[in-house]
C-alpha cells in the first residue's frame, strides 16, 4: 500500500476558451497554479477557499475528471493521468447540490445502475445497496422517485452512491451546500464515521465550523495556490496577536468600509449581510483598541450590537484569504 | 451491465413529460406526412411502404436525438461526469444510453403504423410478417450501435444539439427512408451506401413489401453498424480523454 492516499506535486490547470468566429478571442484562465499536497491513508483533510479559488478544479484533477495542465498527482500510488482506471476503482466522488442523479428513477434504481457501472458483483449488490440506504437513512423511501426528494435526501443519496464500491479515497466537494442545519449535522456524522473506518476523505467546504470539527488538517487555497496548511489549531495562529470587533450596522457604505481599513492598528475589515443587517468584522492588532475609531468612522450609521472577541478559525481563514486578495488569477486575452 | 443500463436509461427516458408528449405527436405528424406525400405522388397503393418509412424516420430521430440529446441531458443532470468516472471503458458506459434510445425508438415505429391504420386506414398487410418482426429490431439495434459513433462527438461538444438538428433530415433523406434513393442525385449514392440507416431501411421495407431478399440488406446494416460500434468505441476512448483535457464533461 502506498504511504500516501493522495499526493500532488506542482499541480496546475489552465482553462482555455474561444469566443467569436470572425474575430476569435482566446481566453486563458489559470485556475490552479501549482498545488503541492499529501494526504495520508485514513486522514480527513479539508480544502478551504473562496469561490473560484481552485478547490473544485483541484479535486477534479485528483479524481481524473480533468487532465492537469502541469505537475503530477497520484492516488493510492497510481498516476491520475496514466493509470486512470486504477485510480477510479479506488475513489468515490460526491458533490453538493441537486444535480448528479437520475431524477425520474428511484434511489434504489440509481444505486443499482451505479453499482453496475462500478462493477459491484451482482450477488453483492442487493445487500450493499440495502446497507447504504440504511446508512444514509433513506430506507423506506428507496422506491420513491428522486425528483420528490428534499436536498438533504439527495445529498445523502449522493453519499451512498459514492460509497457503493467501498472506495479508499472519498472526494467530498461542498457536500453540505444548501442543506439545512439538522441534515448538515447528520452529514458531518456520516463523514466522521467514514473516516473512523479508515476511508481517506478530502473535503471542500465553505463552512469553517464543519472543517474545524471534522478535519485533522486543512489547506487554505486562494488564487490557485495553497496559502496555508496545518491543523485547525495551527491555522488559527494566523490570527494570533489579533482581536476581533464585530459591529451590527444598517447602511455602511463602501467608502466607510475603506476608511476603516486604513485606521491605525486595523489588519482586516470585512462585511457580511445577515438578513436586513450588515455585520462588520474588524480584525486589529491585539495592542490596539480600535473600537472608538471604528464607531467614529461609522458616524451617522444606525448601529446594533457591538462585540469584541478572540479570533476563530474563520478569522484566521479571512486573514489568509485577504492577504492574497490583491492577487488576481492570471488571465490572458489574445486575438 | 449493458442490459441493466439500457433498461434503466429507457425507464428514465420514458418518464420524461417532454418525451411522452413528443412520442404522442411526432408519429401522427410523420404518418400524415408520408400518406399525403405518397397520395400526391399518385402512388396510393404504396401506403404501407410510406407508413414503414415514416416509422423508420421516427426510429432515426429517436436514435439521433437520443444519442445527442441523452448525452446533453446527462450533462444537464450532472450525471455525465459521474458515469464517465466509472472504471469502465467509456464506450461501455455510453452504449446502454444509445441502446435505450433505440429501444424507445421502437415505439415510434409501432405508433406510426398504428396511427396510419387508425387515421388513414392503411392496411397492415406485411408481405413477410416474421421477417418484418426480425428486421425491425435488427435495424434498431444497428442504429443503436451507429448512435455510439455519434455519441462520441456529443461527449466532446457542449453544444451537441446544433449537430443533431443538422443531421436529422439529411440522413433520412439520403437513406431512402421515405423517398427512393433512385430519385436522389447520383452523388448521394456513395454516401447512402456507407450509412447503416440505408440498409436497415431497405431491409425493413423489403420485409414489409416483399420487394427483395431481407437478409442481405439486414446483414450489411449490421456489419456496417458493428464497424461503427468498433470505431465508436475507439473514438469514445480518445474523445473522453480530449473532453477531460478540454473540460467539456461538465456543463460549465
Amino acid at each position: 500500500m502506498s504511504e500516501h492516499a493522495i499526493e500532488a506535486v506542482g499541480l496546475r490547470r489552465t482553462y482555455r476558451s474561444r469566443t467569436g468566429w470572425l474575430r476569435p478571442q482566446r481566453r486563458e484562465v489559470e485556475a490552479v497554479r501549482g498545488v503541492d499536497l499529501t494526504v495520508g491513508n485514513g486522514e480527513l483533510f479539508g480544502l478551504l477557499g473562496p469561490n473560484g479559488a481552485g478547490k473544485t478544479t483541484t479535486i477534479k484533477m485528483l479524481n481524473t475528471l480533468l487532465v492537469p495542465s502541469g505537475g503530477s498527482a497520484r492516488i493510492c500510488g497510481y498516476d491520475v493521468v496514466t493509470r486512470t482506471r486504477e485510480v477510479r476503482r479506488r475513489i468515490g466522488y460526491v458533490f453538493g447540490g441537486d444535480r448528479g442523479l437520475y431524477d425520474r428513477l428511484s434511489a434504489r434504481d440509481n444505486l443499482r445502475y451505479f453499482a453496475e457501472l462500478y462493477g459491484v458483483p451482482g450477488r453483492e449488490q442487493r445487500r450493499r445497496i440495502g446497507e447504504l440506504l440504511e446508512l444514509v437513512r433513506l430506507d423506506g423511501r428507496d422506491d420513491d422517485r428522486v425528483e420528490g426528494y428534499s436536498r438533504g435526501m439527495r445529498q445523502r443519496l449522493h453519499i451512498a452512491r459514492g460509497l457503493l464500491h467501498r472506495p479508499r479515497v472519498l472526494f467530498l466537494d461542498e457536500p453540505s451546500i444548501g442543506v439545512d442545519p439538522v441534515a448538515a449535522r447528520e452529514l458531518r456524522q456520516t463523514v466522521a464515521d467514514l473516516a473512523a473506518t479508515g476511508t481517506t476523505v478530502l473535503l471542500t467546504t465553505h463552512y469553517m465550523a464543519e472543517a474545524d470539527e471534522l478535519c485533522g488538517r486543512i489547506a487554505v487555497i486562494a488564487n490557485g495556490r495553497i496559502q496555508a496548511l496545518g491543523t485547525p489549531a495551527e491555522l488559527r495562529r494566523h490570527a494570533d496577536g489579533r482581536r476581533v470587533l464585530e459591529v451590527e450596522a444598517y447602511g455602511v457604505t463602501d467608502r466607510q468600509l475603506a476608511a476603516i481599513r486604513t485606521l491605525p492598528g486595523v489588519r482586516e475589515a470585512s462585511m457580511d449581510v445577515v438578513g436586513a443587517a450588515q455585520v462588520l468584522g474588524v480584525q486589529s492588532d491585539a495592542g490596539y483598541d480600535v473600537q472608538a475609531d471604528v464607531l467614529r468612522a461609522l458616524d451617522g450609521v444606525r448601529l446594533g450590537r457591538v462585540t469584541a472577541r478572540q479570533p476563530t478559525l474563520e478569522d484566521a481563514y479571512v486573514a489568509i484569504v485577504n492577504r492574497v486578495a490583491e492577487e488576481r488569477p492570471i488571465e490572458a486575452v489574445a486575438a | 451491465m449493458l442490459a441493466v443500463g439500457a433498461l434503466l436509461h429507457a425507464k428514465q427516458l420514458s418518464r420524461s413529460p417532454f418525451e411522452i408528449t413528443t412520442a404522442l405527436i411526432v408519429p401522427v405528424v410523420q404518418a400524415t406526412l408520408a400518406v399525403y406525400l405518397f397520395r400526391a405522388g399518385g402512388e396510393p397503393g404504396r401506403l404501407l411502404e410510406a407508413a414503414v418509412g415514416a416509422g423508420l424516420m421516427g426510429v432515426w430521430s429517436s436514435v439521433l436525438f437520443g444519442s445527442g440529446g441523452a448525452i446533453q441531458n446527462q450533462r444537464w443532470l450532472g450525471t455525465l461526469e459521474m458515469i464517465m468516472l466509472a472504471p469502465r471503458p467509456p464506450a461501455l458506459v455510453v452504449l446502454p444510453i444509445t441502446l435505450a434510445t433505440a429501444l424507445t425508438g421502437t415505439y415510434a415505429m409501432v405508433a406510426t403504423l398504428v396511427w396510419g391504420r387508425l387515421l388513414y386506414g392503411i392496411p397492415l398487410d406485411f408481405a413477410r410478417p416474421l421477417l418484418f418482426a426480425v428486421a425491425v429490431p435488427g435495424c434498431i439495434l444497428g442504429l443503436g450501435m451507429f448512435g455510439l459513433l455519434l455519441a462520441s462527438t456529443f461527449v466532446l461538444l457542449r453544444n451537441a444539439n446544433a449537430l443533431t438538428n443538422t443531421l436529422e433530415y439529411p440522413i433520412w433523406l439520403v437513406s431512402g427512408m421515405l423517398v427512393p434513393i433512385t430519385a436522389l442525385p447520383a452523388w448521394t449514392g456513395p454516401v447512402a451506401a456507407v450509412l447503416p440507416t440505408t440498409w436497415g431501411a431497405r431491409a425493413v421495407r423489403e420485409a414489409a413489401t416483399g420487394s427483395g431478399p431481407v437478409w442481405p440488406s439486414l446483414g450489411i446494416c449490421l456489419a456496417i453498424s458493428l464497424a461503427c460500434l468498433a470505431l465508436g468505441a475507439l473514438m469514445m476512448t480518445h474523445v473522453e480523454r480530449r473532453a477531460r483535457a478540454a473540460a467539456t464533461l461538465a456543463l460549465a
